[in-house]
């Protein structure tokens, strides 16, 4: 099986030790990771904001790049439902469809391709999780990153309330409606607070951004973190 | 014909919203209720073993309809009207208040007592009879509240969300006519009988009732009102006429469709396994009811969002709501800032279209795409999918015309379409980074950042991109 790596341009360039993570787990379980240098945005930006003419040729692109591969694995489960669930309605076509199917966010692939819950990571420290919303109601990720990380070596995992409810990140939505954009995270920065747990997980460090953004501003003891690097410490 | 009435927003979205982020009391009012009825929805629903399925046939019994809505309109009015009601058309806001203030004015009256409808609400019905001297009366506790503050409704279902009881039994004490003010309380049941006593009279003598429907049937000429307090049956039996407007997607081929609807509606709105008043009429029943009916189909912008494959799925909805109580922008801003009588989630993909994009075009971005609606609604419209299709077509329309945003998604697109300038843009933004890592904070974050970036460090810290990039890692790994 020939695994790539689509590390997504936000990890590229601001958090490269999430796709380090990935390529660390995925070794750990006995399997080579390639990163196609081709690569390089999915166009999610342009496609939710509208410019589809702009995100064409990024579609292009990801399918050219990814088309060799028996799985494409992201860490990052909002660029995974661009390309699932919206490519097919950007620019359908049967090399889209192979490539879309074959396209995993990093949970998907551990629990469901390769059967696996338990990683052999250690992380003795409070966590919560927050499932960001393109996991949570395009791809429909359910309980697997929580699984994932229930079975980490001395990790325990507090309740976030009001979890499902969105930080209120969503794009360019931060930028054209900050104020609204801003009540939303104080809301969910306070319910990340109140669970006393050292560390924020989530599959997206776009959403992670903005609540760390948060939490930092009001200076706030809870550090974000995507659960790709939780499950690469031991 | 483009849609009119109350239906366009005076202010950009995001103005409107700041104006009603700033009060405190109105955030915890919206909270409260729409966290209780949001509870409400998912128990309910959570009941019903085949909900999927109940959701899937509701929104293929409504595509069926807009498929062949030219047909079932012409049925419609056979059937109605040889039941003997009067079937009139109206393209728009304007033309739907002249043919009711026509139908009031030669009763003679200048008194109407009113159903709740969204309908009337979205053609300015009430501020046109008042023109030309005809007082309408709400009747639904909600919208009576609203009248009397002479406010606008901020929801669908609950238009006086936005106040809370002691707020009520202030407007009541200085509003209504004939209330007690100084032993007037805050309990509920007694605001709900000050209200009872102040409408019982009109009901009883007021000549002329007006409603909205929540369904027409096709196949019969039949309509029907869902209510929860009685005051809609009353408007609907004791008046010697009834005028009924009507939007043109509310049909239903036939009656047996409505045990579809009638298991979606309540349980998606009020959270309740059934409401407690169905009213169904067809036409006039000698010796039973208003003795002279009125039908008036409204178009006001309908025609034109069926015409777009994308966006027409917004004609499927029922008026039930439970996008506005689960939608996360909603319950922060309330109904007012979205302008339009149709707030939150459904408002934002159907006043836009109704009324043609120009006015309403900061609407669309009024979401994060979450999806917590498309998950809530009753018929399955893909709210999320129908915005991003209205964004690109602003887009599309402004075409041409300058804007920093194109500019910037052009040369964006332009960059990472092609590896080696993205990555030279990569490198280039680590290193432009270098020296702000002089002035970050202890965690390595901003706190302030030039436009136009700066609205992201209005309320949260940026961080930094590291010394090294993703690609700039493994290749160095992967050169030997």
């Amino acid at each position: 099986m020939r695994i790539a790596l689509f590390v997504t341009c936000v990890n590229d360039l601001m958090f490269p030790d999430t796709g380090k993570a990935v390529v660390t787990v995925l070794e750990r379980l006995g399997h080579q990771v390639e990163f196609p240098l081709d690569q390089t945005c999915c166009g999610q930006m342009h496609a939710n904001s509208g410019y589809r003419a702009e995100a064409l040729p990024l579609v292009a692109n990801f399918v050219q790049t990814f088309s060799a591969y028996d799985a494409i694995v992201a860490p990052s489960a909002s660029c995974v439902a661009m390309v699932r669930e919206s490519y097919p309605r950007l620019a359908p076509s049967d090399d889209l469809t192979v490539v879309a199917a074959r396209t995993f966010e990093l949970s998907e692939f551990l629990v469901d391709q390769l059967g696996v819950i338990d990683v052999g990571a250690r992380f003795p420290h409070r966590v919560t999780y927050h499932p960001t919303c393109h996991g949570l109601r395009m791809l429909r990720l359910g309980d697997r990153p929580r699984q994932l990380l229930a079975a980490v070596e001395g990790l325990t995992l507090s309740p976030l309330s009001g979890a499902e409810e969105c930080c209120g990140f969503g794009g360019t939505f931060a930028l054209k409606n900050p104020g609204v954009s801003g009540a939303m995270l104080a809301d969910k920065c306070a319910a990340v607070c109140d669970t006393g747990a050292e560390y924020l997980a989530a599959a997206d460090n776009s959403c992670l951004t903005h609540i760390g953004g948060g939490l930092s501003r009001s200076s706030a003891p809870v550090t974000p973190i995507h659960y790709a690097q939780i499950l690469a410490a031991r | 014909m483009t849609g009119t009435g109350n239906v366009v927003t005076p202010l950009p979205f995001p103005t409107a919203a700041r104006r009603e982020l700033g009060d405190q009391q109105l955030r915890h009012n919206l909270r409260k209720a729409t966290h209780t009825i949001r509870d409400k929805r998912l128990r309910v629903v959570g009941e019903v073993s085949d909900w999927e399925q109940l959701r899937v046939a509701g929104a293929a019994i409504k595509d069926d309809v807009l498929a062949r809505l030219p047909d079932l309109l012409e049925q419609f009015e056979a059937a109605a009207t040889a039941a003997g009601a009067t079937v009139h058309w109206a393209r728009d806001a304007g033309e739907a208040c002249a043919v009711v203030a026509g139908l009031v004015r030669a009763t003679g009256t200048a008194e109407v007592v009113k159903v709740k409808s969204m309908a009337t609400q979205e053609i300015g019905l009430n501020e046109a009879l008042e023109a030309v001297g005809i007082q309408a009366v709400e009747t639904d506790l909600a919208e009576l509240i609203v009248q009397l503050a002479d406010d606008t409704p901020s929801h669908i279902l609950v238009p006086a969300i936005h106040y809370n009881r002691s707020q009520i039994r202030d407007i009541f004490a200085s509003r209504m006519l004939g209330v007690d003010a100084s032993s007037l309380t805050d309990d509920p049941p007694a605001l709900a009988e000050a209200a009872r006593r102040h409408l019982r009279s009109r009901f009883l003598s007021t000549k002329v009732g007006i409603s909205g429907a929540n369904f027409a049937i096709a196949s019969s000429g039949t309509l029907a009102v869902v209510e929860s307090e009685g005051n809609g049956r009353m408007c609907l039996t004791l008046p010697e006429t009834l005028i009924s407007v009507v939007g043109i997607e509310k049909l239903l081929p036939s009656f047996a469709d409505l045990e579809v609807f009638l298991q979606l509606l309540p349980r998606s709105s009020t959270g309740e396994r059934m409401n407690p008043y169905t009213s169904l009429w067809t036409g006039v029943t000698p010796g039973d009811g208003p003795q002279t009916v009125h039908i008036v189909l409204v178009d006001n912008g309908r025609t034109d969002t069926l015409a777009d494959e994308v966006g027409r799925q917004a004609l499927r909805c029922i008026r039930c709501s439970a996008c506005l109580n689960v939608c996360p922008v909603y319950e922060r801003v309330g109904g007012h800032a979205y302008g339009s009588v149709y707030p939150g989630p459904i408002g934002a993909i159907l006043s836009p279209q109704m009324s043609g994009e120009g006015a309403n075009r900061t609407l669309p971005y009024a979401s994060t795409l979450c999806g917590a609606c498309f998950d809530a609604c009753p018929v399955r419209i893909d709210i999320p999918q129908v915005l991003v299709h209205l964004r690109q077509r602003g887009v599309d329309d402004s075409r041409g015309r300058p804007s920093a945003e194109r500019t910037a998604m052009r040369t964006m697109s332009y960059v990472m379409r092609d590896r080696r300038r993205y990555a030279a843009a990569l490198r280039t933004a680590r290193r432009g980074a270098a020296p702000l890592r002089l002035v970050a904070g202890r965690r390595g974050a901003l706190r302030r950042v030039p436009w136009p970036l700066s609205a992201w460090t209005s309320v949260r810290d940026a961080p930094l991109p590291p010394k090294q990039t993703f690609r700039e890692w493994w290749t160095r790994e992967h050169s030997s």
